[in-house]
């Protein structure tokens, strides 16, 4: 039953004190007092006006402006939450051998929330592609929206549910509690304060114009600080672990942690202009800026979007399959031979540009050879499911996992085909690129993502299911055939820019001008538009989904596999 | 001889025979006999908790 909307939200603002009370000590909030914490939200508020005060240049003021809001009011809700009561120690001790799994649901809620933001983002930027009068100047122009579409959907959708899921699943396999005292909460709101200053830079014009790495220096030092503090609690966790091995899950998310350090450091390697200012010039020039640029871009795919999400693959699959993983000893060598060749890909993003033809050839040889690694782990993923096949029939959250693995399999396969120069030559700069980034990030990180929310939201609130499986199925449907459509239509579209940017009529001359070929992608993108909408249709039904469940509601339906639908019991 | 040359040269000489050595190294030990039974073991950690 859909609960009426005043009967869910009217209580959450007309709680009584103790309601709230009590509330707060369910959340495992209670006899916590953050002092140190909320006096350094407090410094960091001033600081950041004082920022407002000496700016060198008005874009950075602003941008201080917004650092100041945010964390004056995480200041304000701290300071409310101040709470009298003695602690006592057996209070202290049950809260010590508990895993901390408060900090996971709200990385939950984050990775849910950012990621509707970010497909919804990512809806309105393809329509102003399509209908360029939708640019709102300045800050909603596709200049701007488009980083905000990426950031959005990657570091804030993805980060957090890679941060979220490696907290759930360093816990669980090292039978641990994290390292760290409150330095997980530090690592979620730190993050989630990198996100807001990143996305408010984009839209006020704030950018260092390197791809997904679009934030500037005081913005990067701030998310340097807060991945040492991640590496910390991920590390301490494991050194402090009671289980002798280190599940394989761990180690591909401690080689996404350490490499994304060093690949955020190097290439963020700048020189500010102004110490109270919002620009810096890069330390590498010319070639060399460029390749370490897509060195940092290609393993950001590499070590953010494949390595974390297989650690996500490795713990999730087993888990929703009740089976172990097909061969651990191939999930090892998968491990190893993906970070020993992902690392030398970068080079295959500037083909025929100024970079050495030997550091060209280099990128594509091991784009090719990744072929290998990434089908291993692909089929280690599909295999698990030997002996269990029958589940993806009757559960819609195996069928997510499995379709992710398979768009894994098509995007591993895809990329190393167009890192080829010959290929290259014809689908660099169109959108058959932004095609496989899609059916890459919307197939296998969306995917395995939901299937890891729809896993660990039951198990983090305690509900015996969740609120509905038929309308994960109803997402499972309208996410694929979004997907489907949105990388068919990018295939077509990439391919007909490809020919027709280098077609030559006998008397050498080019048929077409760029206009012409940008006039042709009109219904293109249309579709495309038509695909995000409904992947973003999709990620609001599991949203609305995942808050039910939360809320404590279960919708009275046919469950597949269970005895009997609820209805049918007989009255007393 | 200049940085570039001798970091160039010792990069696609002596490191890359070190790294080819390691993985090579790593594969053999993960299949060397015996590692199947821990490999099974390992494979059930997930399953052990909740």
């Amino acid at each position: 039953m859909v609960p009426t909307i005043a009967k869910v939200w009217l209580p959450r603002f007309a709680w009584p004190r103790h309601e709230y009370e009590m509330q707060t000590r369910r959340w495992g909030m209670s006899n916590m007092n953050y002092t140190i914490e909320t006096m350094a939200l407090a410094v960091g508020a001033f600081l950041a006006l004082l920022g407002v005060a000496f700016a060198h240049d008005s874009l950075f003021a602003a941008h201080m402006w917004v650092l100041f809001f945010a964390l004056f009011a995480g200041t304000v809700i701290m300071v409310r939450r101040v709470s009298f009561a003695p602690v006592t120690l057996a209070q202290k001790a049950a809260r010590e051998s508990e895993y901390m799994d408060e900090v996971v649901k709200y990385g939950v809620i984050a990775t849910m929330f950012w990621g509707v933001v970010g497909f919804l983002v990512g809806v309105i930027v393809a329509l102003q592609l399509a209908f360029p009068d939708l640019n709102i100047e300045p800050w909603l122009n596709f200049g701007r929206t488009r980083p905000l579409h990426t950031s959005a959907v990657i570091f804030a959708f993805g980060g957090n549910a890679l941060i979220a899921t490696s907290f759930h699943v360093v816990q669980r396999t090292s039978r641990a509690r994290l390292f760290g005292g409150n330095l997980p909460w530090f690592v979620f709101w730190g993050y989630q304060l990198f996100i807001v200053m990143a996305a408010t830079g984009y839209l006020l014009g704030i950018t260092q114009s390197k791809e997904y790495a679009e934030p500037e220096w005081y913005v990067d030092l701030w998310l340097t600080i807060v991945w040492v503090a991640y590496l910390v609690v991920f590390l301490g966790t494991i050194l402090k672990r009671k289980e002798p091995h280190i599940y394989v899950a761990n180690w591909f998310y401690l080689a996404f942690i350490v490499t994304i350090a060093m690949l955020h450091i190097v290439n963020n390697l700048a020189i500010p202009v102004s110490f109270l200012g919002s620009k810096s010039y890069s330390a590498f020039s010319g070639v060399q800026d460029a390749l370490t640029q897509w060195w940092y871009g290609h393993n950001a795919v590499g070590f953010f979007l494949t390595a974390g999400f297989l650690g996500m693959m490795y713990y999730f699959i087993p888990k929703q399959v009740n089976r172990p993983v097909y061969s651990y000893r191939l999930s090892i060598i998968h491990f190893w031979a993906l970070i020993f060749m992902y690392i030398w890909a970068g080079p295959h993003h500037l083909h025929y540009t100024a970079l050495p033809d030997w550091a060209q050839t280099l990128g594509m040889v091991f784009s090719v050879m990744l072929w290998m690694p990434s089908w291993g782990g692909m089929i280690n993923g599909l295999m698990t499911l030997s002996g269990a096949w029958d589940k993806i029939r009757t559960d819609p959250i195996v069928r997510m996992m499995v379709i992710a693995v398979a768009f894994y399999g098509m995007a591993t396969f895809e990329g190393p085909m167009m890192s080829v120069k010959a290929v290259n030559s014809l689908s660099h700069y169109t959108d058959w690129t932004i095609g496989h980034v899609h059916s890459g990030a919307l197939g296998w990180n969306g995917m395995i993502t939901f299937g890891a929310l729809y896993y660990l939201v039951p198990k983090l609130w305690n509900r015996d299911r969740l609120y509905s499986i038929q309308l994960v199925n109803w997402h499972f449907w309208l996410a694929t055939l979004g997907i489907v459509v949105y990388a068919a239509v990018m295939w077509v579209a990439g391919v007909q820019q490809g020919l027709m940017w280098r077609e030559y009529d006998d008397q050498g001359f080019l048929v077409y001008s760029f206009a012409e070929s940008v006039a042709a992608m009109f219904p293109y993108y249309v579709l495309r538009a038509v695909g995000g909408a409904m992947f973003l249709a999709g990620a609001v039904i599991m949203a609305f989904n995942i808050t039910m469940t939360i809320l404590g509601y279960e919708r009275r339906e046919k469950v597949p596999g269970a005895a009997a639908p609820a209805a049918l019991q007989p009255a007393e | 001889m200049e940085v570039y040359t001798a970091l160039r040269q010792f990069a696609d000489s002596w490191a890359l025979l070190a790294m080819t050595l390691f993985f090579i190294g790593v594969v053999l030990f993960t299949l060397r006999p015996g590692a199947k039974a821990l490999a099974k073991d390992a494979a059930q950690i997930p399953l052990k908790e909740d």
